[in-house]
């Protein structure tokens, strides 16, 4: 019965490991200067955890094989050392590489999330609520008005609670359901939660940042190839959670500029 | 059993007939309702998180908080009498709001106290209607394609804004009123009243982003008597 179980142990490793290893999941299309990192660094950790996988479960497959039918009585030895000296060896190896996976991960992790956007990139204010995702450019002026949470009236499109009739500012701003950007510039979305936690996601551009409410965070990315990508909440915000997307829309240069004019003009 | 079902419909024919006020040839009120100044421009409404409605619309449907018709008529605003006449009791027939292609049609909806309200759904889409009621109980439910309709009334007289927790876009208004004398301004602003006892009366006018306006006014016989309201819009 041990030696079975031994042979299923390493039959269910392999299996469970064969899918992986053949990249039958192949990941979806990368369309953004840093995505190249992010898919190397999830390789690396796939790899490493691969393989300490398949190997723990061979070596116990391996004793478990070996030391199915001991003797009644036989003698048992032990590792030099005892438990004291395995666990602190595996605590030394499980350090070591949650370490390194920290070490090599930051060059993914941190070109993103911790250094500035360059300063021409392209504001874009995000605003997720229950159960939409809001866009808003600054318009012709270059200035975002002022928001007022007491204005925001959704019936009327005022889903930021803007104040054109006192903020002038603020009356050639242009408010989208889909977010339009223009191709290889980079966009700094300026994030925020007008009630709940949500979270923007999209997986083509290797960007995921959840919205916390009362925090003003940023996200920049630059995308490298036109197309009309999935933009989806991965927070569990709601009963509408599952129906909360919208579309990112990358477009050409000249045709954002008419994207941009003709919303301009439905103002 | 029967005769005693009979006799309980008897009542409540002869209840609902000594409680009601409409009273055919009676006096008339009629009237338009106007705006003056600049209404808000209406903006296109960005349906593009939901495509199976988005594809409905050729250009996209615009947002109706204030709509217009020619010589500066002003549509949607209800006009009901608030005060001259007694509480009347519901019809049993249902006022039905039907969602279709992320809108609600029609965007005010007026109906008595008490009266049954249908909402449907014709959209491919799941929709969470929330009406925002402060005076009668608050609620919101789901309502994924091809379930039943939904079933409620409202035992206040209240308007209430009506929104959709899944397409934020989606706004609407219920007018929930205390008698059967009240009517929607048409495409040209027009408003009639019929049907009214000799009387005096307080005539409001409701419109969801300019408020409320009242004009007295005493009806005699059979006459037809002339209301009009003026609101005054603002460009933003």
């Amino acid at each position: 019965m041990g030696k079975l179980f031994a042979v299923v142990l390493v039959i269910i490793a392999l299996a469970s490991a064969y899918p992986i290893a053949t990249r039958m999941y192949v990941m979806p299309e990368d369309i953004s200067t840093h995505g190249h990192a992010i898919d190397d660094q999830l390789s690396d950790t796939m790899k490493e955890a691969g393989f300490s996988f398949l190997g723990a479960q061979l070596v116990l497959a391996f004793f478990v094989f070996k030391f199915a039918q001991r003797k009644e009585g036989a003698k048992l030895t032990h590792l030099p050392g005892g438990a004291k000296l395995v666990v602190t060896v595996a605590f030394i190896i499980v350090g070591a590489e949650v370490f390194a996976l920290g070490v090599l991960g930051q060059k993914a992790w941190a070109n993103v999330y911790f250094t500035p956007p360059r300063p021409d990139a392209l504001q874009i204010q995000a605003q997720a609520g229950q159960f939409a995702f809001y866009f808003r450019y600054a318009g012709v002026d270059g200035k975002f008005g002022a928001i007022h949470p007491d204005k925001i009236d959704e019936g009327n499109q005022n889903f930021f609670g803007l104040d054109p009739a006192n903020d002038i500012e603020s009356r050639d701003d242009i408010v989208s359901g889909e977010l339009a950007i223009p191709v290889n510039r980079e966009v700094h979305l300026l994030m925020h939660a007008k009630d709940v936690g949500h979270s923007f996601y999209v997986r083509e551009l290797r960007i995921q940042q959840d919205f916390v409410p009362g925090l003003d965070l940023s996200v920049h990315f630059t995308a490298t190839k036109i197309g009309r990508y999935e933009i989806v909440c991965t927070q569990l915000c709601g009963l509408g959670h599952y129906n909360m997307k919208a579309y990112l829309n990358v477009m050409g240069q000249d045709d954002f500029e008419k994207w941009m004019k003709q919303k301009a003009s439905e103002l | 059993m029967r005769t005693k079902h009979l006799f309980l419909a008897g009542v409540a024919i002869l209840a609902a007939v000594a409680t009601t006020s409409a009273v055919p040839g009676g006096g008339t009120v009629s009237g338009k309702v106007t705006y003056e100044g600049t209404p808000a421009k209406q903006k296109p409404i960005d349906m593009s998180k939901e495509p199976s409605c988005a594809k409905l619309y050729a250009t996209p449907p615009t947002t109706e908080t204030v709509v217009t018709g020619p010589s500066n008529a002003l549509v949607n605003v209800v006009v009901y009498i608030s005060a001259g006449l007694p509480d009347e009791p519901p019809p049993s027939q249902s006022a039905v709001l039907t969602q279709k292609g992320c809108r609600y049609l029609p965007h005010v909806l007026a109906f008595q106290v008490n009266q049954p309200l249908e909402i449907l759904n014709e959209d491919q889409t799941s929709h969470n209607i929330h009406p925002l009621a402060k005076i009668n109980r608050e609620w919101n439910k789901s309502q994924p394609p091809g379930t039943p309709p939904i079933v409620d009334k409202y035992d206040k007289m209240e308007f209430i804004p009506v929104k959709c927790n899944v397409h934020p876009w989606m706004h609407g208004t219920f007018a929930v009123l205390k008698n059967s004398h009240y009517a929607i301004s048409a495409e040209d602003g027009g408003f009639k009243l019929p049907n009214l006892p000799a009387g005096k009366y307080t005539v409001t006018a409701y419109h969801e982003s300019y408020g409320e306006q009242t004009q007295e006014v005493t009806l005699t016989g059979s006459e037809t008597k002339s209301v009009n309201f003026v609101f005054k819009a603002r460009p933003y």
